[in-house]
Formats: C-alpha cells, structure tokens, sequence
C-alpha cells in the first residue's frame, strides 16, 4: 500500500503542476486585466499590486467594446439558432427514418466539413462583395450555421439515436403523427441532448477567427476581430488587451467547462465516447 | 469528395419494417441542399479562377490562364516555404499535442486530491479564441522585455530570448500547441476512461509495472483515439490562420507564412485571385487526403 501513496503523491504533483502550468497564460491575463498599464509592464512581474478597473473602462470608452460583444453573442446564437432549425429536423429523419441512404448521407455531411475554409476563401469574399453583404452580421451567420452544420446534425442524431424508439412506437400507437411525436414526444426527451448540441455550436462560433477576421471590418465584427486590432502597435497596452480579453473569453471558458463531456462527442463525431 | 468507395464492406442498413420513408424525406431534403450549395458553389468557383486570369486591381487582364496559375505557384519560392513551414508546424503540434496529451490523459485517470479541478485547468486553453491566445503569448508572455518568459529568464541570469524575431515559427508552434493540447487530452482521457480496469488489475497481478502496463495495455487500447486526434487535428492544423494573421503576418521574411496565410496574402492582400485560387485548390487536395482516411476510420464505427 505504500507504493500506491507514493504513487497518488506523484499523481498530485505531477497533475497540480501540469494543470496549473497549462492555465498560467490564462490566469496572467486575468491578473494583469485589473493593473494599471505601468504595473502591467513592470518588471519584474509584479503579484501583488494595487488592482483597478481602469483598464475595462477604458476599453469600453475607447473602442465601444459593447459593440463588439453584442456582434459576437449576436452572430453566434443567430448562427446556432439556424443551424439547429436545419439539423433538427434532418437529425430525426435520420435518427428514426433510416434508408439505405442514411449511412453515407451522415458521412457525406461529415465530409463537407474537412472542405478547409482556405481553399474556398475567394470565392465566398468575391461573393460577399458582390452581394454586398461584407462585414454584415447576416453574412457571418449564414457562414457560421452552414461551418457547423455537419457538426450539429451528427451530434443530435447520436443523441437521437439514444431516446428508446419503444416510446415513440408507443406513441405512434396511440395515433400520435409524425408531427406531433416528434413536439411531443421527441423534443421533450432530447432537451439536454440539443443544449449540449447548441452549447458547442455557440462555442465554436464564438471562437471562429478566420471567417471573422476576413469578411469583416466595423460594423459586424465579433470579439475575435477587435480583439486582433491589438495586433498593432497598441497591443503594447498590455492592460487593456489583458481586460478586453478576459471579459471575451470568460463566458465561453464557463461554457467549456459545463459542458466537456459532450464536447468529446461532438468533436470527434461519435468516433470517440 | 465522393466517399461511396467507403461504404464497400459495410452492411447496407435496411430500413425497419413500417418505416415512412415518405415522410422523412422532405425533413432531410434542406439541410442536404444547403450543404451541397455550400460545397459545390465555393469548389466551382475556386476551381474556376484557378484557370483564370483575374487580378482585382488589372481588370483589363483576364481570360482562360490554363496552367499558367499553377505553374506560377510551383516555381514560386514562397509557395514551397509555405509548404514546408506548414509541415513543420503540423508535424511538431502533432508530436507535442499527442505525447503530452497521452501522459496527460494516464496521469488525470489516476485518482488525486482535486483532481476535477485540475482537469478543468488543464483544458480551459481549448476555449480560448485564436486571436487571444496568440496575442497573450505574444505580448504577456514571450514579449522580451515586458513578458514573463524573458523575466524568468532574467531571474535565473539568462539571456531572455525575443520569440518572434529569433524563432518566430517555433513560436506559433507553441501557441499553437497550447491551444490544441487540451483538446488532445480531453478526447484521450475519455478513452482511457473507458479502459477495462480489470485488465490492467490482472496485468498487474502478473508482475507487469507500470511502464509495461501503459505500453502493453494503455497504449494498444489509445490507438484509435489517437488515430483520430491525429486525423482532427491535421485537418484543423493544415490551415491555422488567425494565430499567424495577429502576430507575425507571415514574417519575418515567409518565416511563419504558412499554406493559409500564402493564399490570404495572394489573394486579398494582392488582389490576385487566379493565384489564390490555384492555392486554394492544393489546400483542398491536402486535406483530402487527410479526410479520406478520416471518415474511412469513423465510418467503421458509425452504426446506424
């Protein structure tokens, strides 16, 4: 027995360490949002200091940062909301309406996935820009629920899959149709599967930075473009970077951490559980 | 993208007695449709300006190119610099996110003393957007004068290295890794969850230690997980993008231009859409082959 204390006194260490070693970025910006800006860049690094607000204000005042947020809460809730009007319907058709066809229909769809952003980048800009629908919030939707489309329907349809068809037989039974066994019956029991579903999609829209930072400038960029604006020069302001970004990544960090479970199976279509 | 050869050896899936096909169908029809225009539409066209002239700032110079593009890209210097510098930050996110993801992944399946916690920690870089995490790096930590890297370089009478200017591409490498090491790490850890502990109970009553359990038990089991870490992650890795765009540009030099920023550059930077696109077409042909094996492996475990 003494080797196993031996071994879960290796396991805290080694597990500690690594964990807080990977959060250490993470946990500097945070730290480093409430110092002033000479404190930011003190060196050597300073863990104790007077802690202020001054740089959220500012970054409010300066840039207008509410306008960024509202963009990006905008942009991916309409993009998640979209793609959940598609995937629902199309995951249940496959989910309880299987063909011949299904099999490779779910994999075709998975396969649009790995068709990689760069590769179709001109043709969608030129588009916008004839469409003149560049930096507007309804272009950046139509890209993000189309982006996490395949996604979605793979996600739901796994967790579809898992409601025992006996209930829905026995609904169907009863006379229930399609419609309302699918209101009645299906949706009610699928409520975490497709908040788990939609809790990924707004995370990765969210996060998504290449689509962002291309097709928009002002008006409907997200967090991830304003915050890239402190690539320039004024990225030296280590404050206001460190403020604007805390408040960026704070909801989907929380997000994250609700919801790792399911993440694994959305991410690796199912291939992984 | 045709995967029918896939389906070969997998038993067709009858639909069940009393299925309504009919009724299902028009559910399935949008989104099949919105994802086809969305593939062939974009594909089309990229292949198309390929074999264009077509510069945005020279309208006059237009019409069928031929190979012209192509040939441009393959005797241009920067198009092989961008390949090999996007193989190089591939294989060694691979190597990083992988090895370590795998120690990772046996040492948070070991029970300790808030251990929940410590995984949240440990995962929480995942969910951090792009153009954060590079600029943190960039700024808060690799930055030589102000960051913390270059202060606890200072502190143990080092010289404090500047990241960007010295190694600007192993740089992106660790940020990149950074991002993409919990994401390994989560998806392993739900597989050696699922490991059989009894095996590993009976191996040890053998006399097997600890080394030889992880070889001999762990890993054959990990395989596949890894397979598929690997294969998600080349396919998102093939064309990093915003790291490069918020901190180096491509630069010094194409030191850190990668395929992805080559084709950004080439086309919305010089306006030369033929050449972008014709760039385009070798990033899709890339991850193709990425993909085929991809699905292959998660069809074998698809049922439906």
């Amino acid at each position: 027995m003494r080797s196993s204390r031996r071994q879960m006194l290796l396991a805290t260490v080694l597990g500690w360490g690594a964990a807080l070693l990977l959060f250490f970025p993470i946990f500097w910006m945070v730290l480093t949002s409430f110092k002033s800006e000479i404190a930011a860049i003190a060196t050597p690094p300073q863990f104790l200091f007077a802690p202020t607000l001054e740089s959220y204000a500012e970054v409010q005042e300066r840039a207008d940062y509410l306008h960024f947020a509202l963009n990006s809460v905008l942009i991916s809730v309409g993009g998640t909301l979209l793609a959940l009007a598609f995937a629902i319907p199309a995951a249940y058709a496959m989910a309880f309406h299987p063909t011949a066809r299904t099999r490779s229909t779910l994999l075709w769809m998975l396969s649009t996935k790995m068709l990689p952003p760069v590769g179709v980048l001109v043709p969608i800009y030129l588009l916008f820009r004839s469409l003149g629908i560049l930096d507007t919030r309804s272009g950046l939707v139509v890209i993000y629920a189309l982006m996490n489309l395949p996604i979605v329907v793979w996600m739901l349809f796994t967790f579809f899959k898992e409601v025992p068809g006996e209930i829905l037989e026995a609904g169907r039974m009863d006379g229930a149709r399609t419609g309302s066994e699918f209101w009645h019956l299906l949706l009610p029991l699928s409520v975490p599967g497709i908040a788990s579903t939609a809790l990924l999609s707004l995370i990765l829209c969210w996060n998504e930075a290449f689509w962002s930072l291309n097709l928009t400038t002002s008006e409907a960029a997200p967090l991830t473009t304003f915050i890239a604006s402190f690539s320039s020069p004024q990225g030296l302001f280590f404050a206001k970077l460190s403020a604007a970004s805390t408040i960026a990544v704070a909801p989907i960090l929380v997000f994250g951490w609700l919801s790792q479970r399911q993440l694994v199976r959305g991410l690796t279509f199912g291939a992984v559980k | 993208m045709s995967f029918t050869t896939l389906d070969q050896g997998a038993e067709v899936t009858a639909a069940p007695p009393g299925a309504r096909r009919r009724s299902a169908f028009p559910l399935l029809a949008p989104s099949v449709s919105v994802l086809l225009l969305w593939m062939i539409v974009p594909l089309a066209m990229t292949l198309w300006f390929s074999f264009q002239r077509y510069n945005l700032l020279n309208p006059e110079v237009s019409g069928f190119a031929g190979l012209e593009n192509y040939e441009f890209l393959v005797t241009d210097p920067d198009f092989w610099a961008s390949l090999t510098n996007t193989l190089i930050l591939v294989g060694s996110v691979l190597v990083i996110t992988v090895g370590f993801g795998t120690l990772l992944a046996v040492l948070f399946d070991q029970p300790f003393p808030g251990q929940g916690v410590a995984r949240v920690l440990a995962i929480s870089p995942f969910f951090v957007m792009p153009t954060v995490s590079a600029l943190v790096w960039k700024n808060l930590m690799m930055h030589p004068i102000y960051g913390v890297l270059g202060s606890l370089a200072r502190a143990v009478g080092m010289e404090p290295v500047d990241w960007f200017a010295e190694y600007p591409l192993l740089a992106v490498i660790v940020i990149v890794a950074w991002q993409w090491l919990p994401f390994a790490l989560l998806i392993l850890l739900t597989a050696v969850q699922s490991l059989d502990h009894e095996q590993k109970e009976a191996a040890r009553m053998d006399g097997a230690g600890p080394v030889a359990q992880f070889v001999f038990i762990t890993l054959p089991h990990l395989g596949r997980a890894i397979s598929v870490v690997v294969m998600i992650e080349t396919i998102f890795l093939l064309t990093v993008f915003a790291e490069i765009f918020v901190t180096t540009s491509g630069g010094p030099g194409n030191a850190t231009t990668n395929l992805a920023f080559l084709i950004y550059a080439r086309a919305l930077l010089q306006f030369d859409v033929g050449g972008g696109s014709a760039g385009g077409v070798v990033a899709i042909l890339l991850a193709n082959v990425v993909a085929f094996f991809l699905v292959r492996s998660i069809a074998r475990r698809l049922e439906v």
